[in-house]
Parts: C-alpha cells; sequence; structure tokens
C-alpha cells in the first residue's frame, strides 16, 4: 500500500560493483509526495550511489525501485538530478544551459529561453544568462545548475551534496533559496550531504547511513520543526539542538567507523 | 578540463599582449637583424650569391611577381588545393573520428591499421596519387588529406572519449537522446579539440599541396619553386618560400580569427573557483 502511494520507493537495493566492492547493501527507502528526505552518511558510504540508482542512471544489482507505483525501467522520467560536481555544459552560456532541457523535450527555442530567462530571475542570474561557466562564480554555477534542474518541473528532485563546495555563507543563502523554490510547489527532494545540521535544517526526515562498504540505512528520523525555517536561524533553537544531539549520537559511531578506514588506507 | 595544451599557450600569450607594440618592435627587429646579416654575408662575398641569393634581389623578385597576372594563378591554384584538403580531410577526420569513438568495436577493430596507416611517410604516396589521379589538383588534394584527416581524426576521437561523465549524465537527466547528446555534448566537446589542432591540420593541407606540386605539376606555388631549382634560380627559389610563408601568416590568422570567434566559451585565463 505505501509502496504504490509513494513518490519513489527503493526496496532492499544492494549495489555490488565489478570487483566485489558494494556500496550499498540491502537498503528501503520510500520517500512521501512532497517530503523532502535529507540521507547523511559519512564520506564514501555510498550515498551518491544510491542517488544514481533512485536516478535510474545506475541498474541495482538486486531490489527494485518504483516511481509513483511504476517500476523503473531505464531513466526515471520524473527526477531532476543536480550533481555534486561540474554538469554544466561549458559550451552553452547560463540562458543556452538552463533552456536545453526544455529545448530537447520539444518546447519552442523562444518560448524555452523565455522561460529560462524567468528562472534565472528567479535564482538571482538575471543579469547573468550570456555568461559562460568559465565567466561565473561557484555559488552562481550552482544557482545555474539549480534552475537547469528545477525548470524541466520535475516531481522528484535528487541532489547530491549541491552545496558541499560553497563557503558556509553562500552556501545558507542557498539552502534557504532552495527552501522557498521547495515550499512553492512541493516536490520531493531527496537531499544527499554529509552535513548533519544541513541536513536538519532542511529536511522532513533524515535517513542515516552506516560507514561503507555495505553500507545499510541504520536510522530514521522525523524532523517536525516549524516551516517556514531560516537555515542559519534554526540551528539556535532548543529542538533543533535536542535533534541534533540524538542523531549525531548514532552517527558519531559511524564517522569513526568511516574515519579509521580511510586513515588506515 | 576542457581542452588539450591550449590554456598553458593562452595564458602565456595573454600575459605578452599587455605589451603589443613592444613585441612587434622586437619581431619586426629579429626580421631586420636576419636580413641585414644575410645582406652583410652575400656583400662581402662570405656566402656565394649565385648559391645563396640576396635579400634585395628575393624581395625585388618578390615585388616583380606581385605585380604579375601568372603569379596569382599559381597562387590560386595552391590555394584552392589547400582549403580542398583541408575542407576534406576535416570533415572526413571528424566523421571517422565519431564513429570510431562511438562504436567501440569498430575502433578497436582498425586500431592497429589506422596507427600503420598513419606512420606511412605520406610523401612516397605522392607519385602514387599521381599516378591515380593525374598531374591536375586532385593528386595534390589527395595527398593534403591523407595529412589532415589523422590531425582531426584523433583529435576528435580523443574528444569524443573524454567528455566529462557528469555532463553526459546531466545531459541524459535532462531528457536527451543520443541524437540530441551528439549535437548537444559530444560536438561541442569535439570541435573544442578539433580547433586546437586547427593550425596544425591547415598547415599540413598547404605542405601536402606544395609538396605535391614540387614533385610533379603544371601550376601552383611548389611547381614554381621546383622551375626556379631546375635553372639554379636561388632567387626564385627564395622568393617563392618567402611568399609561401606569407600565405602561411594569412591564412593561420584566418584561422585564429575564427577559432577565437566559435570557442569564446573557453576559458582564456586560470579558472575562477574549484569546484571540490
Amino acid at each position: 500500500m505505501a509502496a504504490t502511494q509513494a513518490a519513489l520507493s527503493l526496496q532492499d537495493v544492494t549495489c555490488t560493483f565489478a570487483g566485489g566492492y558494494t556500496a550499498i547493501d540491502g537498503a528501503s527507502l520510500d520517500v512521501a509526495p512532497g517530503e523532502f528526505v535529507s540521507i547523511v552518511g559519512p564520506t564514501g558510504c555510498g550515498k551518491s550511489t544510491f542517488l544514481n540508482v533512485a536516478a535510474g542512471l545506475l541498474q541495482p544489482s538486486s531490489g527494485r525501485v518504483h516511481v509513483f507505483g511504476d517500476e523503473l525501467n531505464g531513466l526515471n522520467p520524473h527526477a531532476g538530478y543536480m550533481f555534486q560536481s561540474e554538469a554544466l555544459m561549458p559550451w552553452k552560456t547560463a540562458r543556452d544551459n538552463v533552456a536545453v532541457g526544455l529545448e530537447v523535450r520539444g518546447t519552442k527555442r523562444a518560448d524555452a529561453l523565455a522561460q529560462a530567462d524567468a528562472w534565472l530571475d528567479r535564482v538571482g542570474l538575471g543579469a547573468f544568462g550570456d555568461r559562460y561557466p568559465h565567466q561565473m562564480s561557484g555559488g552562481m554555477r550552482k544557482r545555474a545548475a539549480l534552475a537547469q534542474t528545477l525548470i524541466l518541473d520535475p516531481k522528484i528532485v535528487l541532489m547530491d551534496e549541491p552545496f558541499s563546495a560553497l563557503d558556509v555563507q553562500t552556501r545558507q543563502l542557498m539552502e534557504n533559496e532552495l527552501l522557498e523554490l521547495w515550499s512553492a510547489d512541493r516536490k520531493s527532494v531527496v537531499f544527499i550531504t554529509h552535513d548533519l545540521e544541513e541536513a536538519i535544517a532542511m529536511s522532513d526526515r533524515v535517513v542515516i547511513l552506516s560507514a561503507g562498504p555495505r553500507a545499510r540505512i541504520i536510522g530514521e528520523y522525523k524532523i517536525d520543526l516549524p516551516r517556514p525555517r531560516d537555515v542559519a536561524e534554526i540551528r539556535m533553537t532548543d529542538g533543533f539542538l535536542d535533534l541534533h544531539k540524538a542523531i549525531w549520537a548514532d552517527l558519531k559511531d559511524e564517522v569513526l567507523k568511516g574515519y579509521a578506514r580511510t586513515s588506515r588506507a | 578540463m576542457h581542452a588539450p595544451a591550449a590554456p598553458e599557450q593562452k595564458r602565456a600569450r595573454k600575459r605578452v599582449i599587455d605589451s603589443r607594440p613592444q613585441l612587434l618592435a622586437l619581431q619586426a627587429f629579429v626580421l631586420l637583424g636576419f636580413f641585414m646579416l644575410w645582406h652583410v654575408l652575400t656583400a662581402t662575398g662570405l656566402l656565394n650569391p649565385f648559391f645563396f641569393a640576396t635579400p634585395l634581389g628575393v624581395l625585388e623578385r618578390t615585388a616583380k611577381d606581385l605585380a604579375t597576372a601568372a603569379f596569382y594563378r599559381h597562387l590560386g591554384i595552391t590555394f584552392l588545393e589547400t582549403v580542398l584538403a583541408f575542407a576534406i580531410g576535416t570533415v572526413a577526420g571528424i566523421v571517422i573520428g565519431f564513429w570510431f569513438a562511438r562504436a567501440p568495436l569498430v575502433s578497436a577493430v582498425f586500431d592497429p591499421y589506422v596507427k600503420a596507416a598513419n606512420a606511412v611517410p605520406r610523401v612516397v604516396l605522392a607519385p602514387i596519387f599521381a599516378l591515380w589521379l593525374g598531374l591536375g589538383i586532385w593528386s595534390k588534394v589527395a595527398l593534403g588529406v591523407s595529412l589532415t584527416f589523422f590531425i582531426v581524426f584523433f583529435n576528435v576521437y580523443q574528444g569524443v572519449k573524454e567528455v566529462s561523465p557528469v555532463i553526459l549524465a546531466n545531459a541524459r537527466m535532462l531528457g536527451m537522446n543520443s541524437r540530441q547528446l551528439l549535437r548537444h555534448v559530444y560536438l561541442p566537446s569535439a570541435m573544442s579539440w578539433v580547433f586546437s589542432s586547427l593550425h596544425t591540420a591547415v598547415g599540413f593541407a598547404l605542405v601536402g599541396a606544395v609538396v605535391g606540386e614540387y614533385l610533379g605539376a603544371s601550376a601552383g606555388l611548389g611547381y614554381r619553386i621546383a622551375q626556379a631549382e631546375g635553372v639554379f634560380d636561388t632567387v626564385g627559389v627564395f622568393s617563392g618560400m618567402l611568399v609561401l610563408t606569407l600565405f602561411v601568416i594569412v591564412i593561420d590568422s584566418a584561422v585564429s580569427a575564427i577559432e577565437s570567434k566559435l570557442l569564446r566559451w573557453r576559458p582564456q585565463t586560470s579558472a575562477t573557483v574549484s569546484t571540490h
């Protein structure tokens, strides 16, 4: 019953790569329509693998993925994906990068460009549509990537540490903007981060992955902090601190495990 | 990440452009010094003017040639051969480079043969081409194509292979089918590599044309040089070389202009911020 209603449902997903490395082992996750879920885990625990499975870019070794009740076969047509590293096409201007998704889906170029301009305005890049990616700062490129993803109006947004490369101030600005855009038309969001504070501040639910290899889901926490939230201010509230304390107690061991492994290697 | 070799060169070029007049003055100074040395050595008899010609004689001959209509017919033929060799070689290189990059089986099977073909000294093919295609322009075009094709081919192959997997995954998530991936991702990526090899490709197209003419033709700049050599006319040979040099400079600056227009998206200086 729950599986058919979920926007995104991963059941017992295991990913073993050629060479025998198992990144995730038997992970299950349901994301309700309109829900903002963060996945937190130590470095190298297979968070990106998890997201690639949800996007349909990676076929799981075993387990099943359902999108709005339909079994996923090939790319996830309802998902927009914001990558961790640079994914803008360097040979296209910001405007063309944002418009290209609509264009290839059959929108007339003039219409696509008009919508792209509107989206660039919305993410604060209105004056920079003619810039090429190399002419923009890291923060501006992330905004452009956000617009590129959201202009297609995906029902599910997958975000892989989208703001991890940004400085703290820019990052909080972007987090607030993302929350504002999200609250306007509640898409399902799967947000991957290694930053627990970021996860709590933004999400409805935080899912903790264990240290890899063979990462598993080891904890789920409902975040019932009131919305709308300001990510900078909410960090000071008691509710936030209590949640942080409780989740960190669980995460700490895994972080230490992951750290011990990487420093040994 | 975007393109081979070019960034360092570009950066270096950018630094010297700041003092452009100085640079031009220095370059002119080197040229002048060379001609002076040449002049002094031949005028004093240290070098025999019969074998080494004299700079004034060469300049005089070149100026006289430039005023005749026959000269422009020869220049036009060499130009036509160069353009045809360049166009055919580039298009073939792009098409086959794409094909090989997108069909791993084809590239695996043909890999040793492509390498072997590229290792053949093209000059030895010139008489064969003359035999097959006659002494007209097409044997020269064929020689030029055999040179330019491989340069473009290898660059396109590399360009398609080296597309960032993240950009590719992102493009697929944006909904591109394989034809759209070709147009929006593979082609622009490959073109940046093609353009970085364009100067070399144009140069080789010209070499093919001139060497072909030199070895057997009835017109063209290479033919003129061969004619002059045949009668020990060293002034004519050096004059022909001077004209070729000027010709290459003009073509090369045209290529530079096209390149900077089409590759506007490529970073000219070091990138803005690191991403990880």
